[in-house]
């Protein structure tokens, strides 16, 4: 059981400030989605919730333990971070590629004791690429490729999951297999956090989603009550449709409002 | 899980020794394997003098050089994450000759001085460092190989200047025979000289595997992992210029091994940067092994320079490297 928080977390990249007081928490056996528009300060965030950024003011603590003072090695064992648009540099097998994920744990890929072999195949399983081992990673398609590097983050069977929009660029099949996979996570009792873009399977998907923009958590809550018709057009600029459909609820984006300063917004869509 | 990576080391480590024996067989004076191989451990006259004083000093040098070359570039190729990274792409031999020769210009030390390795050091520590933050983190291959070109043309223009202000035409023959790259008349001075720089180059390179292996899959993901990126790139971009440097100052400019080596290998190596690393040594070994060879073997009234040699054999490499994987190179950042 781990919770990862955030506590006036302020970034600043460049002249820029990315996250202007982000306060959070992320809870063990629930899946967090992200969600916000361009610019909001996602991926800074994940990142910094991931240690790798140093924050300018706050703090992120796993267990009220401040990450940035972990040592590299613990804080790699204990959060797992998925990267934006990952790849693979060298046609290395797949079972190679997911491997890596257990030198956090000091066990060397090539050389695994049976704990990193049973992670290994664990994560194999979770995501559903038995038979795949021995495929150069560079070969399989993008689908298949996001499968495997998130059995790569599963591997290190870290308590905290972080993953920069695991599902962009993917097939609505694959989003469907990464996100089940990602909730299975939860299920287990794995803090798990998530970026995405696609409100309707946010919903699906999240116990809690966190809207952020421009650098602040505009909303923070169940599905239903955050991605409302109101709150879409404030955060995103959007009108949109917001409606339930068999249990389930759908966004349908209409068009772009007017935006002060940014000109006129395009003409709505037919 | 992984393909065994000792019958390929034993294999590269038994190339290496053939050709180490042939190293000492070939020249004016044919000297048969076992007669060469008794010269060395025991006294036979003059064929002692030839085996030890001349043979041996070249046979070492060449597999300490391009067991360097081959080692330093499997590490920047793995950094990289990028199969054109090499220090000559860097311009680091180019660099380190310039480094080299303004110390022999300014006539302060004699060819055979410790100051040669720490400026032809100096010089490639230079050039790398340079390449690496002008190219940047996500530098694409067009950009770093036009940085390295620029690096190298400022440092052979650089190397040029001093040659034509050079008030001593003897200087000046020696300068440029010693730029084209040589094991020629080589002592187990030079040996000597160069061995401490590239055991030290040696251990920063090994150091580094695993993080090369997290870095396969980037550098946010091998962050993650805990690894320390930048003291890994500190690690290497230190080894690569103390290997190319005390190369240079003892053998001159030799090109392209360090490009070449780790392809070789690499497929049999499982395509693991850190398992490409030791095979990629010794292939470079090798790869020097037998180019000394055959400049002894082609017949011309002067030795041909093992640089000239490399270069003919490692450009068509390199271009052939770039014709097979264009598509993925456009795009590729490192």
């Amino acid at each position: 059981m781990s919770t990862l928080q955030a506590h006036g977390l302020a970034v600043d990249l460049g002249k820029r400030h990315a996250l202007a007081g982000v306060d959070l928490t992320l809870s063990s056996g629930r899946l967090t989605v992200i969600v916000g528009p361009n610019g909001a300060g996602k991926t800074t965030l994940m990142r910094t919730l991931a240690g790798l950024l140093e924050p300018a003011d706050g703090e992120v603590t796993l267990d009220g333990q401040p990450v940035t003072r972990m040592l590299a090695g613990e804080r790699a064992r204990s959060i797992a971070y998925l990267p934006q648009g990952g790849t693979v540099a060298w046609p290395l097998p797949v079972s190679a590629v997911i491997a890596l994920g257990r030198l956090p744990h000091g066990e060397k890929p090539d050389d695994l004791p049976p704990r990193g072999q049973e992670a290994v195949a664990a994560a194999i399983h979770a995501v559903g690429l038995e038979g795949f081992e021995n495929r150069p990673a560079t070969e399989l398609s993008g689908g298949e490729r996001a499968r495997v590097l998130l059995a790569r983050a599963l591997a290190t069977q870290a308590p905290v999951l972080l993953a920069d929009e695991p599902v962009a660029a993917l097939d609505p099949r694959h989003q469907l297999i990464v996100l089940d996979v990602l909730k299975n996570q939860a299920r287990a009792g794995r803090t798990v956090a998530v970026i995405m873009h696609d409100l309707t399977l946010a919903a699906r998907f999240a116990d809690v989603i966190v809207l952020l923009n421009q650098g602040l958590v505009a909303d923070s809550g169940a599905p239903e009550a955050v991605l409302t018709e109101e709150g879409l057009a404030r955060n995103f600029g959007i009108q949109a449709h917001v409606s339930h459909e068999d249990g389930h609820l759908v966004v349908v984006a209409d068009r772009p409002l007017p935006v002060p300063g940014h000109g006129n917004a395009a003409p709505a869509l037919k | 899980m992984h393909s065994p990576r000792l019958p390929l080391i034993l294999g590269l480590v038994l190339l290496v020794g053939g050709l180490s024996v042939a190293s000492l067989m070939i020249g004016p004076a044919p000297i048969p394997p076992l007669r060469a191989l008794a010269a060395l451990v025991s006294d036979q006259g003059s064929t002692s003098v030839v085996v030890r004083d001349i043979r041996l000093p070249r046979t070492l040098l060449a597999i300490l050089i391009g067991w360097i070359f081959g080692l330093t570039g499997a590490g920047l190729q793995g950094l990289l994450r990028n199969p054109l990274a090499d220090t000559a792409v860097f311009g680091a031999p180019q660099a380190a000759a310039f480094g080299a020769v303004l110390v022999l210009y300014s006539g302060l030390v004699g060819a055979l001085s410790w100051a040669l390795p720490f400026a032809a050091i100096l010089g490639a520590l230079a050039s790398i460092a340079l390449v690496v933050a002008v190219a940047g983190r996500r530098a694409t291959v067009v950009v770093l190989v036009l940085s390295g070109l620029a690096i190298g043309s400022l440092a052979g223009a650089g190397t040029s200047l001093a040659i034509t202000l050079s008030p001593n035409p003897f200087a000046v023959t020696e300068i440029v025979f010693w730029l084209l790259g040589s094991f020629e008349d080589r002592s187990m001075v030079h040996v000597l000289l160069a061995a401490p720089f590239i055991v030290v180059a040696s251990a920063l390179v090994l150091s580094s595997s695993t993080g090369l292996r997290a870095l396969a899959l980037g550098e946010e993901t091998a962050r993650s992992l805990g690894v320390n990126v930048m003291r890994l790139r500190v690690l290497l971009v230190a080894g690569a210029a103390v290997g190319t440097g005390a190369a240079v100052a003892v053998a001159g400019s030799i090109g392209f091994v360090g490009l070449v080596a780790p392809h070789l290998v690499r497929p049999f190596a499982g395509y693991d940067p850190a398992r490409t690393l030791v095979p990629s040594g010794l292939a470079g070994a090798a790869l020097l092994l037998a180019a000394d060879c055959a400049v002894r073997l082609v017949p011309s009234q002067t030795e041909i320079k093992i640089g000239v040699l490399t270069a003919i054999l490692g450009v068509p490499f390199f271009l052939w490297v770039i014709a097979r994987r264009k598509a993925e190179l456009s795009e590729m950042p490192v």
